[in-house]
């Protein structure tokens, strides 16, 4: 297939955003390889969240393209995105309050559930791959301990962890993750990164945002470090700790 | 006497129960801050008035006021795409004085202000339903009905992904729903029942003008649906039977009516404040918003 072969899942081609006068997104080119661990990382409001924001389809890029796959995905709706296997976790979790964990996940996995007649008329049984997945995903993220309470009465770190398995079982190509591991304790941050090199080994591809260097250089197969909205270094977690550049921009040494 | 009374507190209450639960589907479960309810309710009554005054069968008139409604409702949804919160509630209350002023003005259509007399009682299939007794029997039906199709979207998936829309809105559509369809079809069946409810009031009443379709009219609506809980289908049900038969109470210690139209007010104002500062979340509802 040339230069992009089957393994780039994710291929951004110049990509370009400007709020007023600042580019918050300036010329952004990488891939996301599949079955890797991606990280995006860059100093607070280097363009991390604006990047993952045009993937995902919330913002409308100014110039350049977006490609899943090979399929072009640049500027459509939210939710087709979505259904083309882009799953994206923010960087609060976003729950849906007044729902259980259970109906939070299910929200995620059953696609039925939007259409209106067939709701209305019959029994909408969910197919039994999705529920046994849903076991699955809620054991490993390790929520299936409290799977009818309410979202809102969760905890900081389950609701993160909730927020994990809804964005997996939206059954993703691409699992975008915007600081998974924010505000969490230590503990917790270990299980989130076995988590994920347990979803790396079953052929997940992950693509995150992250600011705590040891967790990110720890997991991560790639690392693409932006800074006022430009890539200013790419490469294995090894090869980005020694780049003086990096540490310039990033650690302020 | 006591007897007719009665039958007429509960016809009453049955149209109702029809508006307040149909409005908790836009209001309580996909939280749209929808208070453009008063104006489908207004469609309902002047297409089955219209129709029936001009020979059309009963029942057909009954479902296309709903169907009126229902397409009214799915134009507001697309005029009101983009809109949320405090916005969509001004371009709903908007949308309630387009519809009053077009039946106020319309006057070939509706008469205008001078309102539409003679709406036939329904009858059809050789029943008629001109007696309060069978009258109430056809609302309750209704209600019945309403309240098991609402119920039904409720509690089935669809159902959790409007209360998903509600908690959520972008989190709904980056699991890939498609938001914008799934409102349009809470208002156009919101609406549709509405405008049932529209047509009962109609033949009921036998005579509709502008007046009985203001804002004003939706107020209690608002409150039988804060007071019973959002969300809450059998709260709703209850605020209706009791905030409607609450002031009737008052007739029976002795005050006069003309002191009993001011009083329901002030009663209904009182226990909106009561409730807000006491139990924001309504007896029966479970919906804590943002």
């Amino acid at each position: 297939m040339g230069r992009w072969s089957w393994n780039k899942m994710l291929r951004i081609q110049n990509l370009k955003k400007h709020f007023g006068g600042v580019r918050a997104v300036d010329g952004c080119s990488f891939e996301v390889k599949k079955g890797e661990i991606t990280a995006l990382i860059g100093p607070n409001g280097s363009g991390k969240t604006t990047i993952f924001n045009l993937i995902s389809g919330i913002l409308k890029a100014d110039f350049g393209e977006v490609f899943l796959n090979k399929q072009k995905i640049t500027n459509k709706k939210i939710y087709h995105i979505s259904n083309l296997g882009v799953s994206r976790l923010f960087q609060q979790a976003r729950l849906f309050n007044n729902l259980t964990v259970r109906e939070n996940l299910l929200l995620a996995s059953n696609q039925e559930d939007t259409k209106f007649w067939k709701n209305l008329f019959f029994k909408n049984k969910i197919k039994k791959y999705k529920i046994d997945d849903l076991k699955r995903i809620s054991k490993l993220v390790g929520i299936d301990g409290f799977q009818n309470k309410l979202a809102r009465n969760l905890s900081y770190g389950q609701k993160r962890l909730v927020g994990i398995a809804r964005a997996i079982l939206n059954y993703p190509k691409v699992l975008m993750l915007d600081e998974p591991v924010a505000g969490v304790n230590p503990l917790l941050r270990k299980r989130i990164a076995k988590i994920l090199l347990q979803l790396k080994k079953q052929g997940e591809t992950i693509f995150l945002i992250e600011h705590d260097m040891n967790f990110t250089l720890g997991i991560a197969d790639r690392v693409i470090v932006v800074d006022e909205g430009k890539i200013i270094a790419e490469g294995t977690p090894k090869q980005i700790k020694h780049n003086p550049k990096v540490l310039e921009a990033y650690l302020g040494e | 006497m006591i007897e007719a009374y009665f039958i007429h507190l509960l016809i009453l209450i049955g149209i109702y129960i029809i508006l307040a639960i149909s409005l908790q589907l836009t209001l309580g479960f996909t939280g749209l801050l929808n208070l453009g309810h008063i104006a489908f309710f207004a469609i309902g009554a002047y297409t089955a008035a219209l129709l029936t005054l001009n020979g059309t069968p009963f029942i057909i008139a009954l479902l296309l006021a709903g169907v009126f409604a229902m397409l009214s409702g799915f134009l507001l949804s697309l005029l009101t795409k983009k809109l949320k919160g405090d916005y969509l509630a001004l371009a709903t209350i908007a949308f309630t004085f387009v519809v009053y002023a077009i039946a106020l003005n319309w006057t070939k259509l509706t008469r205008g202000p001078l309102g539409l007399p003679g709406i036939p009682k329904p009858s059809f299939f050789g029943i008629s339903f001109s007696s309060n007794f069978s009258f109430l029997i056809l609302t309750l039906i209704i209600v019945l009905i309403t309240y098991l199709i609402i119920k039904k979207i409720t509690i089935s998936p669809f159902g959790k992904v409007l209360e998903a829309i509600r908690d959520d809105e972008l989190a709904t559509k980056v699991l890939g729903k498609n938001t914008f369809k799934m409102k349009g079809y809470a208002l156009a069946i919101s609406a549709f029942f509405a405008g049932l409810a529209g047509s009962l009031y109609a033949h009921y009443i036998t005579f509709i003008d502008p007046s009985s379709f203001t804002l004003l009219q939706l107020i209690p609506i608002l409150i039988i649906v804060i007071v019973g809980g959002l969300a809450s289908l059998r709260g709703t049900i209850i605020a209706t039977i009791v905030l409607i038969l609450l002031p009737e109470v008052l007739r029976f210690i002795g005050i006069p009516s003309t002191i009993l139209g001011p009083m329901r007010q002030i009663i209904y104002a009182l226990i909106l404040l009561l409730i807000l500062i006491y139990k924001p979340k309504g007896f029966y509802g479970k919906v804590e918003l943002e």
